[in-house]
């Protein structure tokens, strides 16, 4: 019973490891139904239907993207107008100062710039990316999760975890094996 | 299954047979990861270092003495340095189509070669984005001044000019091409972290790799992500050559000023990029062993999209023809005349030659499926597009609305040195990435096995505990 | 570009100057080579301390001449402080003072510009009768001279530095010497004379050795194909604005001469239709090669130069003045009688309002003959007028050289005295000076550079430019013109008048009191010539008016009371005695043949004989009619160029009378057949850093009996050569750029210029109209007055510090000419229409270089001008794509000269110098425009019209260029361009031009072109 109080223990989780994409997706299902909510899968590719899966329900990336658009496109309109027309206005082989035909290629450039940006920023951000240290890295054979290995873990300060209940139940998946993941 | 597509239809699949997630991962990453370097990459890796010694060598003279060491004048005053950029930005084209459009289409077997397309984006757009620099009178004035910052003066650039819109294109173009280069890496270079065995490389991957760690909700976003700067690089790569083709058609001159030439400048630059693609594939594929991963299919697929690409460009030739006749603009029609019986008549018809007449090779498919046929035509597809800026540039300027400022314009030694300086450039940007990162997308290549496809093809199923054989067939 | 042995041979010379170095220097043939390769960038081997020691001398001097308030000179010592500035003299404020560039020994009358004591541009005198504020290429191109780095810079004793005093010295006890034998050993050699006192002091030393001789000999001027018959007695003075018919018999009377502007001013008066159906003249040329004149010509008659005496004399028999007897028998071409007839009955249609003019290469029978004509015709004492020469030498130069020579070659010369020319280089070839004059014991040359008559002379004097001496010279019309330097000396050099002063014992007297001593003699009526110079009350008052004018009024042969200076009995001033006797005392003069392929001489058009070859401007301006730049070639023909199997650019030899010399072949469209034009002047092997064997020498084929033409030349062809030309294509392509019409077409349909090309109307646009209150500057350019001599160019050089780029980079097509004059031909091939365009920025008011600038360098004014930012530009050149006209020019590398000191006293402190990489082009002399609007403003006013002159408006002979404000509704400007004639090139790109032009109007003879074929088609060829 001493791990019967997990949050003291220097002890993250369980992580059982799986042979294929389909026994991944089946556990998870499983271990969702089962209850846990602080669960994660890691995979050397994207498996489709794995969100659905471990309930990932969070939409924030496109939001962050279309505002990053929003102020590219406002910052490179407004640079040129400004500039153009208020700050130092020029006669300019007989054009008008607020030329906007001509200051749409600019505009357009800064909007796809500044929204790209977002997009890799957002999501290493929601990320928590950059990480260099996580928990899971210390499971010996989670080298392989990058390569062509599938993993599930269970953190320990999840309210339904027991260590004796969950390894029985993660066993009862089939995993290739089940280990405990230090801290 | 989903994917029994690809067994059913006569086409060489896109990934070799018998292949597993393990084999995939260790046959690209045996590429970089091990201490033995072909002699072939020294061979092209020295002879891409020498050109780039040349470009050095040529960029200090340059600096030192100006640009009248190049034969432009007045009033060929742009010549071989904007040939060259476009020439070079253009080749960039194909790397952003492949990552971007072909995957918003769905089309998987870009994936084998997106990788080393996207990087040959990057450098090619390196190459190109030297040349607006050096071939003003004072690169080091324009080389920031062209940038709207705040200065004493308050002076700010002309956001009418073509050439600012030049800045801002290119330069978003290089910003974004290298972010989603730099995404789809992320996940193979924690492979390579996990795989690397040497201490240093492993904490460089390491670092690189940000600590990816493959976690499904990471995998979720990250595909978002993914998706969103595909959606954003498409508009941004058809806006790129329509801008840079904004500098000739904005312009008075007659062979300039033409409605055609977004479209026809387009095609031109994936016509000219998948040119290289191929140019660079063909022998990669033989020089690394990756045959099973870059497959006859992708031969035949991309000598396909040259082959029509090169047709909407063969369209473009004959509307500016169409144009210059129908204009009934004195001007226009003595541009035409002068552009094939003038004294540059001849880059127009080898033009004709290299972009029409050797690329109907590509109708036959013997010839798609001829490794040597291909690269040859390739060979004139890049050629020919060089020519043709040339005959863009040139001919229009030599000979424009006076004829008493007619002249001929003749290169120097340094207008060649400068050129093939940057194609040296772009050798050893291209090999020194070869021999460091993988050049195909391994987690990508995952993904087409059929056990990766069937996660898709059966997701939100129940109970298939039994399937047991988790190892790929 | 490598100077390091260069250097290492400058560092290696000790004690002498460095000038000295290079004339040693350039005797190598490396180094030869090195100016050759080097001409254009004027000498990076200035970075030597000594070429900096040479720029604080010079710098001495310009301070030491701000304290100069007035027209006098002061000693170079007094240096006026500032703490008390001397008046009239504002600093950044130009002063002008009248003075005159001696050519041929002519005075071109000059108002010269000068800041803070340096000049630094030369302009017409408007006052003038020989300028009226016009000059040729040679007036504007003065300054340059001025402070040509190449000028020697001391007196030279056998080829080592001397002084002024010490050259006096020993040449008085050479002349005492002579004094036994009343100076029957002493000869003085000198170019034309026209200066009363000059040839006063000469005269004074002559009587003081009777027994010497007086030579002169000039390669252009003076210089007659006398084949026997003696030259005429008076000289012509032509009043073309008086004549309604125009014959030129041989005659560039527009493009060359010292009466060039003056012609160029009143001819064009006459071709200036203001209104349809106004009447203009009408002229006729007759001449073998095309020159400016023919290209004005209402019919030009290609005819070899031999055969222009045979028609000459046919003319004269058709208006009843004396029958063609005695003209040599030629082949006339079949249409020639036709021409004769059509001409003479124009010419007896317009007695007395008509005028015959004959080449002064063309022999004295046919000068003859064209008086005979005026006379016949009633033209003399209204359209030309006959007076006494204003020359005080003979006329014919040859005949004097000759003499010479013989004298020499006859050891009866012991000591020769060469003022100024360069009798070594120039002399007729079968005359052998150069081996002749090494058998005179004593010889002493004034010049400016050590030149090839100086390398043979003992003494070598260094002479003062005009501008930095005292003297009085007379122009063409007889005009006497007074010479005031602006400056001091830059070297210390002396002027002739001042050597023969100082032989004359007079040493200690100053330039201006030898000339001002004998103009009060003169007004006393104390002088061999005979001046009635009106006085007012006291001399003083009338010799400072003259000196604030520049001449000398009422001695003006265009004057009512024309007063030319009444010859005293004998005729002695001319120095008839003095100067050599009768035609052909030694040598043998055989008369030129008239058979065979001709060969015409003529002086280059830029570099005249080689005495400007030094003068980047003028090798770089492009030579009128061919824009060839940095050559002299042979112009032939298309018949005679493809009967002989050659086109431009072969590299021929020309084999003539035994002798040999190669160039290269020019197809020339309008040259007559069988003949062959060279120009003398260039591969001059001593003429500086720039001249130096540039080009081909004619002189090797120039004989005394026939200067100017003769038959017998043969042409192989041994190669090519390149030559530089700054317009490859004349032809207009049916492109309506030059619109040309007749003077009945323009009466009969004035539209029909317009109807030539689509304008779009004013509010064909979809941009809102920038309004151009206050001024709004414009330009017209009249075609029909343009000659093409390219005065602008050089005019607009010299304003502008315009940077010259060399011959490889003018084939390149870099050359920096702001103004570049076009020429196009039209009609057949033989005899072409011609038609000049000078072609400045048209200051678009839609300008399609300003939107295509990404650092926005180049941007509108408020006065619609078409402003260039150098600071700003990054050098992108996309605006010079970007303009149809083609009129920027972009420095593609460091052009300007920031090495050479005397350079920097030359510039206009007004106009930047442009560095390496920027893009620079017309500005309609803004700082000119900015200066008169300060004025303005301060005196609260606005702007007159005609305040500003562009520089290019000020100089131009025959007034075509006109800017102005085009709110002014009667600024001449806007007067023009209400004409029926004016339109815009290339208006239909609504580019808006600001420069527009005014169409060409001919006035062809029906009788010679029918009516069908008057609109001047262009040709394509």
């Amino acid at each position: 019973m001493a791990h019967q109080t997990p949050a003291a223990s220097p002890f993250y989780g369980l992580m059982a490891e799986f042979p294929s994409a389909d026994a991944l997706l089946t556990a998870a299902r499983r271990v969702r139904d089962a209850g846990y909510t602080k669960f994660d899968t890691f995979s050397p590719f994207p498996i489709h239907g794995m969100g659905e899966a471990i309930g990932f329900k969070e939409k924030s990336v496109a939001p962050i993207v279309l505002v990053g658009g929003i102020v590219g496109l406002l910052a490179g309109y407004g640079l040129e107008y400004w500039t153009s027309v208020i700050a130092y206005p020029l006669n300019i082989g007989g054009r008008p100062y607020h030329s906007w035909p001509m200051f749409v290629p600019p505009a357009f450039e800064t909007t796809i710039l500044f929204a790209s940006i977002s997009a890799l920023v957002g999501m290493l951000a929601l990320n928590g990316l950059p990480q260099p240290y996580h928990p899971v890295f210390n499971a010996p054979k989670f080298s392989m999760a990058s390569q062509d290995s599938f993993f599930l873990v269970i953190e320990a300060d999840d309210p339904k975890f027991d260590a004796g209940e969950t390894r029985r139940m993660l066993d009862s998946l089939q995993p290739r094996e089940v280990v405990d993941v230090a801290h | 299954m989903a994917d029994t597509s690809y067994h059913v239809d006569k086409r060489p699949p896109v990934i070799g047979p018998g292949h597993t997630f393990k084999t995939i991962t260790d046959k690209i990453g045996s590429i970089v990861l091990t201490p033995h370097t072909p002699m072939a990459w020294f061979v092209v890796t020295f002879i891409g270092f020498n050109l780039l010694l040349v470009l050095t060598v040529s960029l200090v003279y340059l600096l030192l003495k100006g640009v009248g060491i190049w034969g432009t004048n007045i009033p060929v005053g742009w010549a071989f340095p904007i040939i060259n950029f476009v020439w070079w930005i253009g080749i960039g084209h194909a790397g952003t189509l492949i990552s971007a459009i072909l995957l918003l289409f769905k089309q998987d077997w870009r994936t084998s070669i997106n990788r080393f397309a996207e990087a040959m984006t990057l450098f090619a757009v390196a190459c190109a984005a030297i040349f607006p620099i050096i071939h003003t009178g004072r690169p080091w004035l324009a080389a920031y001044w062209l940038f709207p910052y705040p200065n004493t003066m308050s002076l700010w650039p002309n956001f009418k000019s073509p050439l600012i819109w030049d800045v801002f294109a290119v330069s978003t173009y290089a910003i974004v091409s290298l972010l989603f280069w730099y995404t789809g890496l992320i996940p193979d270079l924690a492979t390579f972290r996990d795989k690397a065995k040497h201490n240093i490389s492993k904490r460089i991957y390491g670092v690189l790799a940000l600590g990816w760690r493959g976690s499904a909700r990471h995998w979720e976003r990250y595909e978002k992500a993914t998706l969103l700067l595909a959606g954003l690089s498409t508009p941004l790569v058809l806006s790129v050559h329509t801008v840079v083709s904004f500098d000739f058609a904005v312009a008075v001159l007659p062979g300039w000023h033409a409605t055609i030439f977004p479209p026809y400048f387009v095609a031109g630059a994936v016509y000219a990029g998948f040119a290289m693609v191929l140019t660079l594939a063909i022998p990669l594929r033989k020089l690394y062993g990756v045959e099973d991963f870059i497959t006859m299919r992708h031969i035949d697929n991309m000598a396909k999209v040259m082959l029509v690409t090169g047709l909407i460009v063969v369209y473009g030739y004959a509307c500016e023809m169409f144009y210059g006749w129908y204009s009934a603009n004195q001007y226009e029609r003595f541009m035409l005349i002068n552009r094939t019986t003038g004294p540059y008549g001849w880059s127009y018809w080898m033009l004709l030659l290299c972009n029409f007449i050797v690329p109907q090779l590509m109708w036959s498919r013997r010839m798609r499926h001829n490794l040597l046929a291909v690269f040859i035509v390739a060979m004139f597809v890049n050629v020919g597009m060089w020519l043709e800026r040339f005959v863009i540039v040139v001919t229009s300027l030599h000979r424009d609305f006076l004829p008493s400022s007619w002249d001929m314009y003749y290169p120097t030694v340094w207008d060649f040195s400068t050129f093939f300086g940057t194609i040296g450039l772009f050798l050893t940007l291209f090999f020194l990435f070869v021999r460091v990162l993988p050049m195909i997308a391994i987690f990508e290549m995952r993904m087409l096995l059929p056990t990766a496809a069937t996660a898709h093809g059966e997701a939100g199923e129940v109970g298939i505990v039994e399937d047991e054989n988790g190892e790929v067939r | 570009m490598d100077f390091s042995e260069i250097r290492t041979r400058l560092e290696g010379l000790d004690g002498r100057t460095y000038w000295r170095s290079l004339d040693e220097l350039s005797g190598t043939p490396e180094f030869q080579e090195f100016l050759h390769r080097e001409f254009p960038s004027q000498a990076a081997e200035f970075t030597d301390p000594k070429g900096r020691r040479d720029f604080l001398r010079l710098m001495g001097a310009s301070i030491a001449l701000a304290g100069a308030t007035a027209c006098t000179r002061q000693p170079a010592e007094k240096i006026v402080p500032y703490v008390r500035q001397p008046e009239e003299l504002v600093p950044g404020r130009p002063l002008f003072y009248a003075t005159a560039m001696p050519l041929g020994g002519y005075g071109m009358p000059l108002l010269a510009e000068s800041h803070m004591g340096r000049p630094t541009k030369t302009e017409g005198n408007p006052e003038h009768p020989a300028s009226l504020g016009a000059t040729d290429i040679y007036g504007q191109a003065a300054i340059l001279d001025l402070y040509d780095p190449d000028r020697s810079r001391t007196v030279l004793d056998r080829g080592d530095v001397s002084t002024w005093s010490t050259f006096v010295t020993a040449f008085r006890n050479q002349l005492n010497a002579q004094a036994a034998t009343q100076g029957a050993g002493l000869r003085i050699l000198t170019e034309q004379v026209t200066s009363p006192t000059l040839a006063d002091q000469i005269q004074t030393l002559l009587q003081a050795y009777p027994g010497a001789k007086w030579h002169q000999w000039d390669p252009v001027f003076g210089v007659m194909q006398t084949s026997g018959s003696a030259v005429p007695a008076e000289q012509a003075t032509y009043r073309l604005d008086q004549a309604d018919i125009v014959v030129s018999l041989d005659a560039d009377f527009l493009g060359f001469g010292p009466a060039a502007v003056r012609a160029q001013k009143d001819f064009a008066k006459r071709r200036r239709v203001d209104h349809p159906g106004a009447d203009m003249n009408r002229l006729y040329v007759v001449e073998p090669t095309l020159t400016v004149t023919g290209g004005k010509a209402d019919h030009r008659l290609p005819l070899k130069a031999r055969d222009v005496h045979a028609f000459a004399a046919a003319l004269a028999g058709a208006v009843g003045a004396g029958s063609s007897a005695g003209a040599p028998g030629a082949e006339l071409p079949a249409d020639a009688a036709k021409w004769i007839s059509a001409i003479a009955t124009d010419l007896q249609a317009h007695r007395g309002k008509s005028v015959i003019i004959a080449g002064d290469k063309q022999p004295p029978a046919v000068h003859a003959i064209a008086r005979a004509m005026n006379e016949a015709l009633g033209n003399a004492g209204t359209t030309v007028t006959y007076g006494a020469p204003v020359a005080r030498t003979n006329a014919d130069g040859v005949a004097s050289l000759r003499e010479l020579v013989g004298d020499m070659a006859a050891g009866r010369v012991e000591v020769l005295l060469i003022l100024g020319g360069n009798p070594v280089f120039t002399a007729p070839i079968d005359l052998g000076f150069a081996h002749q004059l090494q058998k005179v014991a004593l010889r002493a040359h004034l010049s400016q550079t050590v030149d090839e008559t100086s390398d043979l002379c003992h003494w070598h004097i260094n002479e003062a430019h005009f501008l930095e001496a005292w003297g009085d010279i007379r122009s063409f019309d007889g005009t006497v013109t007074l010479q005031q330097p602006l400056i001091a000396p830059l070297y210390g050099g002396k002027s002739a008048l001042e050597v023969i002063a100082a032989l004359n014992g007079q040493g200690d007297k100053s330039g201006l009191d030898l000339v001002r001593d004998y103009w009060m003699r003169g007004v006393a009526g104390q002088t061999a010539d005979s001046w009635n110079v009106t006085v007012g009350e006291t001399f003083d008052k009338t010799w400072r008016q003259a000196l604030h004018d520049g001449f000398i009024a009422g001695t003006s042969a265009f004057d009512a009371a024309a007063s030319a200076p009444v010859a005293p009995a004998g005729a002695a001033p001319t120095a008839a005695p003095a100067v050599a006797g009768p035609v052909g005392t030694s040598g043998t003069t055989q008369a030129p043949s008239m058979t065979g392929l001709e060969i015409i001489f003529r002086p280059d058009p830029t570099i005249l004989d080689g005495r400007f070859a030094n003068n980047g401007w003028l090798q770089e301006l492009p030579k009128p009619l061919t824009k060839i730049t940095w050559d002299a070639v042979a112009y032939m023909s298309a018949h005679t160029a493809e009967r002989l199997g050659l086109q431009s650019r072969d590299l021929v030899t020309l084999s003539y009378r035994g002798r040999q010399q190669q160039m290269p072949v020019w197809v020339q469209p309008g040259h007559v057949d069988e003949s062959v034009t060279v120009h003398f002047g260039y591969g001059r092997p001593k003429a500086g850093r720039v001249g130096s064997n540039v080009g081909f020498n004619a002189f090797t084929l120039r004989h005394a009996d026939a200067p100017w033409f003769d038959g017998g030349l043969e042409i192989s062809k041994t190669g090519t050569y390149d030559i530089s030309t700054t317009q490859v294509h004349h032809s207009m392509e049916g492109r309506h750029l030059v619109r040309a019409v007749t003077r009945e077409q323009y009466a009969a349909h004035p539209e029909s210029v317009h109807a030539m090309a689509h304008t779009p109307a004013p509010d064909m646009t979809l941009y809102p109209k920038f309004e151009y209150n206050g001024y709004k500057w414009g330009m017209a350019i009249d075609t029909a007055t343009c000659t093409g001599c390219s005065v602008c160019i050089i005019a607009c050089q010299s304003e502008n510090n315009i940077a010259i780029v060399g011959k490889e980079y003018v084939g390149r097509g870099r050359e920096m000419h702001w103004l570049r004059v076009d020429t196009y031909y039209a009609g057949n091939i033989d005899t072409p229409e011609t038609y000049h365009q000078p072609v400045p920025c048209m200051q678009c008011e839609n300008a399609p270089c300003e939107q295509v600038c990404p650092v926005a360098a180049t941007t509108h004014s408020a006065e619609g001008l078409n402003d260039m930012v150098y600071n700003r530009c990054v050098g992108t050149r996309y605006c010079s794509n970007n303009c149809p006209y083609k009129v920027r020019r972009f420095n593609f590398l460091l052009y300007s000269d920031y090495s050479t000191p005397s350079f920097d006293m030359m510039r206009n402190p007004d106009v930047t110098v442009r560095s390496r990489g920027v893009m620079e082009k017309c500005t309609y002399c803004v700082q000119r425009i900015n200066h008169v609007r300060g004025d303005a403003k301060t005196e609260g006013r606005s702007i007159r019209d005609g305040e500003i002159q562009t520089a290019c408006e000020q100089a131009c002979p025959s007034d075509a260029i006109v800017f102005g404000d085009l709110n002014d509704p009667n600024s001449r400007v806007s007067k023009l361009k209400a004409q029926e004639r004016n339109y815009g090139i290339l208006e239909d790109l609504n580019t808006r031009p600001r420069t527009t032009y005014l169409a060409a109007v001919r006035n062809p003879n029906p009788a010679l072109e029918p009516a069908a074929t008057q609109t001047s088609q262009p040709a394509r060829h």
